[in-house]
């Protein structure tokens, strides 16, 4: 019975609507897939190089994936993909190992090229075992994950509580972090350093200093999941772990994650473009990449959809938010993700002057839910109508919470009622702990009662949102302002998204970005694509 | 104006509210340890009328009570408004009657602040607190670079657009990044400019003090709850008497 009734629309959508979005969201993101196919970007090269085995930094900090694969561009170009000439370096006697080549490509020691021939198919062959180790070294921390949880349990009950820690130094974030899982949380969240999206390397090594967070690093990832292992089997759950495989070197954060068991990553398909000014074929092509190794991982992504929200109106942007979504699963699942990988987002942020405002809220997030009704939504808190009155704010957070027990949200974020006014201090966490408890506590059934009317105001908003979703889709589907471009890359430059106009031809990084060569190779794209 | 004191349900009461987390475990000493910080703050009587534990060793309280200061407001200094508030269309007509042409105005956040929260609720025509951004005023040339500019790239971009006006947000306030990033960027407009030259310089957060703009080398500092109206008005106050002087 539960199940014919998951099928039946709560909120009266015809299922040829449903379709018709998605057909849309096809339509549009196929040709941007299809782009995405035909480039390269200097951080997927080096994410492969990551995944066979070389780590490790200069004296000056500079990464040796970033040494070694400058010096092949510098060569050969990046358009042969770096493989290649390095394996083929390696088997001409150029380096013992991946490290060694790399410091002797730094000093300028070694000369790449192109190899043909019988050459080409043993460098092929050399890098393609390389890169399997590291692909398998990745299906060994999915199957520790799936280990662990099976043994120590996994998080007790649905939404997944979600809690941020961000002190800038990783020896502080790990008492933090453990804190706040015996105090309740299931995801543990590290916020990046303000300004790592920009940076075009990974830092290297365990940080202490970083500004409004802590930067992403594979030794910080590999200390902070030791130490939650340790709590997960002191607290007879899985404490589950997320960063963010966002910014310049999307596609080697991702692949960091891989590597040191992180459990979800935010990983948006637009965000970059829209808020940081990153190049959208630049994001595009390392957001494919890096949604690959996500889905290889078993790791759960989190969209940003939230964003959009905190720059433009909550009622009047609705409808971006659906597309968005749309948008990032056809991606996502293009890419090898599951279902239950997809923590599509959405938030609370509609202005709580406004009238009806739960009401609007409730429609958009029963939306959300029934159009995905296998993902696990993630579920957003209240920040642009957080005044610093931290008391209306707590009423604020408990209707939040209200809505995501009402819809059945899967990864909660914690609100704050301190939000924008300090970080969480241990008696915030703890009071926004207790709302989320009481909540769930005294309403977490109700949508076994709860069903609106199809007539009424909640059905009637989810299924105009929907319309004008749909609308704006047939728009972006015919944007031509670009000749010779994909309508999404058109919509994106003439401001679709938000006020922000990004142009194809600008923005960060693009000068990190080649057209494949014929004989272009990359040993990851293929085991990661011909054994999806 | 004469001394007050806080007002709880009956004039002169001088009852406060105050919550707190010691880091002891739950305890009728710890309720006493809440008492006894309380009552040297100068709550007098002190009443704890909620205690919980709140993790291993952390306890966290409520305290009402009542305190015997008084305040004087003639003493407290404050920044007041220099200047009169426009609507958009006085603003607009102010710039053209002194100006003949459109004000531009550059904006951005500086260093690794990521946060455009600040800079577009002033900057973006969606505004805020109902009032429209400087987008939407006609006279105005809104130039926004958002976030994570450095400080040469908007020197650069100030001088390519003959900037009238730079607005710089700061959000991050860690190791106090929002106070050296703006004696950064202020010191770098006056190297680049001859005095007479440089563009207004307007920083904005909420974590600045507005009555630093002299040590921080700007022409004004905005902070939490400014709306875009008081900062349009501020800049064709100041640019369009200047001219005129």
């Amino acid at each position: 019975m539960a199940l014919t009734k998951k099928r039946t629309s709560q909120l009266g959508i015809d299922k040829a609507d449903v379709r018709r979005a998605r057909t849309l969201a096809r339509q549009v993101g196929k040709p941007i897939v299809d782009l995405a196919t035909r480039h390269t970007t200097v951080s997927v090269e080096r994410a492969t190089l990551r995944l066979a085995g070389l780590g490790g930094a200069d004296p000056d900090g500079t990464p040796w994936v970033n040494r070694l694969a400058d010096a092949v561009r510098a060569d050969v170009g990046l358009e042969h993909g770096v493989s290649l000439p390095v394996w083929d370096a390696l088997l001409r006697g150029e380096g013992d190992d991946l490290l060694t080549l790399a410091q002797k490509a730094a000093a300028g020691s070694v000369t790449f090229r192109i190899p043909a021939g019988r050459d080409a198919t043993r460098a092929r062959t050399a890098s393609r075992k390389a890169v399997a180790a590291g692909i398998k070294q990745i299906d060994r921390q999915r199957a520790a994950r799936e280990r662990m949880i099976a043994k120590v349990g996994d998080a007790p009950s649905k939404p997944w509580i979600y809690l941020i820690v961000a002190t800038g130094d990783i020896h502080e974030d790990i008492p933090q972090a453990q804190a706040a899982a015996r105090e309740g949380a299931d995801v543990i969240a590290v916020i990046r350093s303000t300004g790592q999206s920009l940076l075009d390397f990974v830092p290297e090594g365990a940080t202490r200093e970083g500004f409004a967070g802590t930067y992403a690093t594979q030794e910080n990832f590999r200390l902070m999941r030791a130490a939650l292992d340790e709590t997960s089997k002191e607290l007879g759950r899985y404490v589950r772990l997320t960063n963010y495989a966002s910014g310049l070197c999307m596609p080697e954060i991702a692949t960091l994650a891989g590597l040191e068991r992180l459990d979800m990553m935010l990983n948006d398909s637009m965000y970059g473009i829209l808020f940081r000014d990153i190049n959208p074929i630049r994001t595009f092509v390392d957001q494919r990449f890096s949604r690959q190794i996500h889905a290889r991982a078993g790791i759960i992504i989190n969209t940003g959809e939230d964003n959009y929200l905190t720059t433009a109106d909550a009622v009047e942007a609705a409808h971006t938010v659906t597309t968005s979504q749309l948008l990032n699963e056809y991606f996502a699942k293009e890419a090898g993700l599951e279902d239950w990988q997809l923590g599509l987002g959405h938030a609370f942020e509609i202005d709580p002057e406004v009238p009806d405002s739960f009401r609007l809220e409730l429609a958009h997030a029963m939306l959300a839910r029934e159009l995905f009704p296998d993902a696990p939504l993630k579920w957003m808190p209240p920040t642009r109508h957080m005044t610093g009155d931290i008391f209306k704010g707590y009423l604020l957070d408990g209707f939040f919470n209200l809505v995501g027990a009402m819809t059945g949200q899967g990864i909660l974020l914690v609100g704050m009622m301190t939000e924008a006014v300090v970080t969480p201090w241990i008696s915030d966490r703890d009071l926004a702990l207790q709302n989320v408890r009481y909540v769930m506590n005294a309403a977490g059934n109700l949508h076994e009662d709860f069903h609106p009317s199809p007539e009424g105001f909640i059905a009637s908003r989810a299924r105009e949102v929907l319309g004008l979703a749909v609308d704006l889709m047939e728009e972006i589907k015919a944007d031509r302002s670009v000749a010779g471009q994909p309508p999404l890359l058109s919509a994106i430059a003439d401001g679709t998204f938000g006020l922000m106009k990004r142009p194809a031809d600008k923005g960060r990084g693009l000068d990190g970005v080649a057209k494949k060569a014929a004989d272009y190779y990359n040993p990851a794209t293929e085991i990661l694509e011909g054994e999806k | 104006m004469s001394l007050i004191r806080p007002y709880g349900d009956t004039t002169g009461d001088g009852m406060v509210q105050l919550s707190f987390t010691l880091p002891i475990a739950h305890s009728k000493v710890a309720e006493g340890a809440a008492v006894q910080l309380a009552n040297k703050m100068g709550m007098d009587p002190a009443l704890v009328v909620h205690a919980k534990p709140m993790g291993e060793g952390f306890t966290f309280f409520v305290v009402y009570g009542r305190v015997n200061h008084l305040v004087d407001p003639s003493t407290v200094e404050v920044v007041e408004r220099d200047y009169p508030l426009l609507t958009p269309k006085e603003a607009n007509a102010a710039i053209k009657r002194s100006m003949r042409r459109r004000l531009v105005v550059v904006g951005g956040c500086i260093g690794t602040d990521a946060h455009t929260v600040g800079i577009d609720a002033i900057l973006n025509i969606k505004g805020f607190a109902g009032e429209k951004g400087l987008e939407y005023y006609r006279e105005l040339k809104v130039v926004n670079l958002g976030a994570q500019v450095s400080v040469p790239q908007l020197v650069e971009a100030a001088r390519e657009e003959k900037a009238d006006a730079v607005l710089v947000s700061q959000v991050v306030t860690q190791r106090d990044a929002h106070l050296l990033n703006t004696r950064e960027m202020s010191a770098a407009f006056r190297e680049a400019y001859p005095a007479a030259k440089r563009p207004l310089l307007v920083v904005g957060g909420p974590r600045f003090d507005e009555t630093m703009a002299g040590e921080l080398g700007v022409d004004r500092v905005f902070t939490r709850g400014t709306t875009p109206g008081e900062v349009a008005s501020f800049i064709v106050h100041r640019l369009t008497n200047r001219t005129a002087s």
